[in-house]
């Protein structure tokens, strides 16, 4: 048997099987080395996958040997590579911190539920991509709601049981919203899978139904990317979850939910369609700008310093949105350029807060004062993590800005240009308010000298200096989103 | 007045769908809001099953006899969502009742007041 | 050595030095020691680099390439060397003054304080060395960054918000300004790289041109333009070092050093002599001139004073710079040096008083001069190169700066030049003649005032001579700042 052939599907299966394994051994330990090896091994098998990309266009495989379109098809390309490398990758860094993270802040008899939630959370992400069946697609995303909404209840903070409830409502509407979409077109067209559907939408595309499937799958996509003004779920869910639960969506869930988007708009409708005849290009110009400048300035008047990076993360959703609506290659190049880029740096510091956590039960900003004297290491990581949202240069964040500004000069869209700079503008100033009261500020309180676990410390210093690698040296990132914005380009309507 | 009654399901599916949407959001009642959700999820679920359908067609159980038989991939589609329904439903009484023991209350109201109170002490 | 050799010396010297003052931190001397070797060595480095230099043969070192088509990269040019051997001169001797300053005012974070110096120092050699836009955008960045720290030193209230306006007028004018203009700049050039002559295409319309250079200098919020100089007074709310070596040395000649470079290298001298706006922003420099100057004769807070002495002098450059004419450069070039030297023995003689005699307003300074006659015969020196008299370095520059715009057909600035060196007089040789001349209150008045801390002595005498010997030895600066254009 060819182990690589079944990759595509052992790499769903993987976490599938490891969450009731978690729950079966029981013990929080052993738990989280079932995680941490099932994690590994995604992230090996995503990059198989991508190394078996050199050769073809597109990795095909046929769940249980029946042949698309009537059967269930899994179909991997650039961009899907892409995601999985993110979403292994995320899982591993992630779960290296929960070690000692999830012991702190999730109570005992819960841990190894908490990692069950986790896998499921993963194998709900990763079906969500390779899967070439857009009712798979809603199935995916419902499993990996399902368990978010667990995750999430999980935190300390009591509020966050109402914040997951909050997101369960919005982000079951959201799901119904595409599922009613997915309806439309298959009565429309008769096919559930997603080549298939390429092909018989253009014949039906100048159909009500067609363009209500349309606005359907669009509102449900947008309100789990969190795009403006979908996103009153998120600040509350990241900021009263678990470390490692933020840490772990904000790099994951929404670039997952836009890469959906992406699908959609791009491979399903063709660019043509989606962002030529309906006006929705132009929606997520404005959305997306509105989304930008919102979300930093609510977040410059945070006290909570998680909330403050939530809402910062929906900004970033903005930028990516703002790029996507340009429907141009230079355009889609920066979108999917800050959405692997966003989701390491938004990672990194919410590792950072996470380890911070570790010694406070709060994330308040007075909490912070005089970190820099009392946890060197992790405000320096926390500082890079900014520099890198301000978009300094020799950071991950510099480069996805740089694109996103050409992209908006080519088009000539000076006034969003200018925008999204100002965008960086508000960004130094809610980065600097944490700066200012970490290194400028006597610690509050004299605390216990408490030895910060080595797996918190350099998982965090993993996901810091792939910040700065990616910012110096974009020849994987950028070749591969290269690669993944000229196979989507291709298809039509 | 044909096509009234012809579309007589479809009716029922935008009834149902604006029924659960308002509910859910102008109940403050945490389980009315989840009575809410179900009954928007039922509307969809109503939805698919009448797109199944085909005029004059049988059950979908092969036959010699017959010819013409409903469309069955709907049914199975919504037998998933049925049980995707159920399952959100579960967690959000899990939820629920969570959030009950901690904050002693089921209404929404309530709940934001306490959390604005430990938001800002001062202003309580 | 190689020229690439002395390129990552230049690089690595300063940021050993940091690392070796964080280590030593315990031992304050040997920290010292440190930073005065680090200092040495790479004037040194600096030297041999001009002695080797062939203008004509530039040798580029890429570091490293993050995107395709930009990368980060080392060439060093005329202009960029003049700057380097200027910063590179005055740090170990601006180390040496802070030595006795900081000692003498019983200062707190000392080691903070010396290894942001160097890394500074850091960022000032990597703008020097900057081969493309890219690694100046960057560099330059960076040292607003590792100004920070220093400009905050006091770590007071005020000492937070001046951070605040500090950055927030840097960052602002870098991100919405600058960073735009160089985006712009490679969607029209399809290049970054410096290159004599300029990258930008003559035939493009000159209105854009125009808007694009306006872009570069406004975003250049170092050059202290008005209206984004709100900066530099703000800043003297740091020790008297920094104000001294960064904020009449480093940072604010980065900000020209930039406007001067994209000019030369990226414009091209002749194209922006074409330009409108480049009309327009020089009668802004000119406005700048005048205004911070009247602005300064109003101040009594000395550093004050000498700030807004700055964002006038600075503007004396970026008015040359605008002119579109060869001898502007030139003349901007040598001024860098020029101003650099006697600024920077200004912020000295006020760091000395503060000290010495604990007094920060000029109407407090009647008879200072028979207490701390070497002080205030320095800050006389200092005072007349800026006013632009000989025998002092400041007349050559003050000399090509007015053939420049005599040159450029431009009278009105030449009024402006001319009126401005009179204001000068009013308000900065006014102060060591009232030391010298002036009778105090009452006899008491300066009692127990001596001269400055020895090392801060030795360093103020070090650049003041260096006033004297830049009018004498002003021929390889001519030389050099020639090859620029």
């Amino acid at each position: 048997m060819d182990l690589s052939a079944q990759l595509p599907a052992l790499i769903v299966i993987a976490p599938l099987l490891a969450a009731p394994l978690c729950v079966l051994v029981g013990n929080p330990r052993l738990a989280w080395g079932v995680a941490l090896l099932t994690s590994v091994f995604c992230f090996a098998a995503a990059l198989g996958l991508l190394q078996m990309l050199q050769h073809v266009d597109v990795l095909s495989y046929s769940m249980g040997g029946w042949a698309p379109p009537l059967g269930i098809e899994l179909r991997i390309d650039a961009l899907g590579a892409l995601l999985l490398l993110l979403l292994g990758g995320s899982s591993v860094v992630v779960t290296l911190f929960a070690l000692r993270s999830v012991e702190h802040e999730v109570a005992l008899e819960r841990q190894a539920l908490f990692y069950t939630a986790l896998m499921l959370v993963l194998a709900g992400l990763i079906g969500i991509t390779v899967t070439g069946d857009i009712f798979n697609i809603f199935v995916f995303l419902e499993i990996s709601s399902l368990s978010t909404y667990a995750l999430i209840s999980l935190g300390r903070d009591r509020r966050a049981l109402f914040a997951s409830f909050r997101y369960l409502v919005m982000g079951t509407i959201g799901a119904t919203f595409i599922l009613i979409g997915i309806g439309f077109m298959y009565v429309m067209t008769g096919t559930l899978n997603l080549q298939d559907l390429a092909e018989r939408l253009p014949a039906v595309a100048d159909t009500r139904a067609i363009r209500a499937a349309f606005a359907f799958l669009t509102i449900g996509l947008g309100l789990k990317a969190a795009m403006f003004p979908l996103h009153i779920w998120l600040p509350n869910a990241y900021a009263y979850s678990p470390s490692v639960v933020s840490a772990f969506l904000a790099s994951t869930a929404t670039k997952v939910a836009i890469y959906v988007l992406v699908r959609v708009l791009l491979s399903l409708y063709g660019a043509h369609f989606s962002l030529g005849e309906l006006p929705f290009d132009k929606l997520l110009l404005v959305l997306g700008s509105v989304g930008i400048v919102a979300g930093s300035l609510v977040a410059i008047f945070q006290s909570n310093v998680k909330r403050m990076l939530a809402y910062s993360s929906i900004a970033q959703v903005g930028y990516i949105l703002l790029a996507i609506g340009l429907a141009s290659q230079p355009g889609f190049t920066a979108a999917l350029l800050h959405l692997f880029n966003h989701a390491i740096i938004k990672g990194s510091l919410f590792l950072a807060l996470g380890v911070v956590s570790f010694r406070f039960t709060g994330a308040k900003l007075a909490d912070m004062a005089g970190l820099g004297k009392t946890m060197p290491w992790t405000m320096a990581a926390f500082v890079v993590g900014g520099l890198s949202l301000i978009g300094v240069p020799a950071t991950a964040g510099f480069i996805s800005k740089w694109y996103l500004v050409i992209a908006l000069i080519d088009a000539s869209l000076w006034p969003l240009a200018i925008l999204v700079l100002f965008g960086s503008l508000l960004a130094v100033v809610y980065i600097g308010r944490v700066i200012e009261v970490a290194y400028y500020r006597q610690p509050a309180r004299d605390l216990p000298r408490k030895q910060i676990p080595i797996t918190m410390v350099g998982s965090l210093w993993l996901l810091t200096l792939g910040n700065v690698y990616f910012g110096l040296n974009t020849e994987f990132s950028l070749g591969l989103v290269s690669l993944a914005v000229s196979s989507l380009m291709g298809v039509g309507v | 007045m044909a096509d009234f009654f012809g579309q007589f399901n479809y009716w029922v599916v935008v009834l149902l769908m604006m029924a659960g949407l308002y509910i859910v959001i102008a109940s403050a009642n945490l389980v009315k809001k989840l009575i809410g959700l179900s009954v928007f999820q039922a509307s969809v679920f109503i939805l698919y099953i009448t797109f199944g359908k085909v005029s004059g067609g049988a059950p979908p159980i092969l036959s010699p006899e017959l010819e013409v038989y409903s469309n069955p991939l709907p049914h199975v589609l919504i037998l998933t969502a049925i049980v995707v329904g159920v399952a959100t439903t579960a967690v959000g009484l899990a939820l629920i009742v969570r959030i009950h023991e901690a904050y002693g209350s089921t209404d929404e109201d309530e709940i934001d007041q306490m959390d604005d109170a430990d938001d800002y002490p001062a202003r309580k | 050595m190689s020229i690439q050799a002395h390129y990552l010396l230049m690089l690595l010297i300063p940021l050993l030095t940091a690392a070796g003052v964080v280590s030593l931190r315990r031992y304050p001397n040997l920290r010292e020691a440190i930073t005065l070797l680090g200092g040495g060595l790479l004037f040194s480095v600096v030297a041999s680099l001009a002695a080797t230099f062939d203008p004509a043969q530039p040798v580029t070192m890429t570091l490293l390439q993050p995107m395709q088509g930009i990368s980060l990269a080392l060439r060093l040019e005329p202009l960029g060397l003049l700057f380097a051997l200027v910063a590179s001169f005055l740090w170990p001797v601006t180390s040496l003054y802070a030595i006795g300053y900081m000692r003498a005012h019983h200062e707190k974070n000392q080691t903070r304080f010396y290894t942001a110096f160097a890394v500074s120092i850091f960022a000032t050699m990597l703008i020097t060395l900057s081969a493309n836009l890219l690694t100046l955008f960057l560099a330059y960045e960076m040292l607003t960054l590792f100004t920070l720290p220093l400009v905050t030193h006091a770590g007071t209230k005020q000492a937070r918000r001046a951070g605040w306006v500090y950055l927030g007028i840097l960052m602002g004018t870098s991100i919405g300004f600058l960073l735009l203009a160089i985006v712009w700049t490679w969607a029209l050039a399809g290049t970054l790289e410096f290159t004599p002559g300029g990258i930008l295409n003559h035939e493009t319309d000159g209105a854009l041109l125009g808007a694009l250079l306006v872009l570069y200098v406004f975003g250049t919020g170092k050059a202290a333009l008005m209206p984004f100089h709100r900066w530099l007074p703000a800043a003297m709310v740091a020790p008297t070092p920094v104000s001294a070596l960064l904020h009449a040395v480093a940072v604010v000649k980065a900000g020209v050093f930039t406007i001067l470079k994209v000019v030369v290298y990226v414009f091209g001298v002749d194209l922006v002599g074409t330009l409108d706006s480049a009309y327009w922003l020089s009668l802004l420099a000119g406005f700048t001139i005048i205004s911070a100057s009247v602005v300064a004769m109003s101040l009594d807070n000395l550093k004050a004073r000498l700030a807004y002495s700055t964002i006038s002098q600075l503007s004396y450059i970026i008015l040359a710079a605008m002119l579109g004419v060869s001898s502007g450069i030139i003349a901007g070039s040598l001024h860098i040096a020029m101003h650099a030297f006697a600024k920077i023995t200004l912020f000295f003689c006020a760091g000395a008083i503060l000290v010495a005699a604990h007094k920060t307003r000029v109407s407090e300074l009647n008879g200072i001069g028979r207490s701390m006659p070497l002080t205030m015969t320095a800050f006389l020196i200092a005072a007349l190169s800026v006013v632009g008299l000989p025998p002092f370095g400041g007349s050559w520059s003050k000399w090509w700066l007015l053939q420049a715009t005599l040159d450029a057909h431009n009278s009105l600035l030449l009024l402006v030049l001319l009126v401005s060196s009179l204001l000068n007089l009013f308000y900065l040789v006014s102060i060591p003649l009232r030391a010298f001349f002036a009778a105090p209150a009452d006899e008491a008045y300066n009692q127990g005032v001596r001269e400055a801390p020895l090392p801060s002595l030795i360093a103020i005498i070090i650049t003041m001579t260096g006033c004297l010997l830049l009018f004498l030895l002003v021929e390889p600066l001519w030389n050099l700042a020639s090859g620029i254009v």
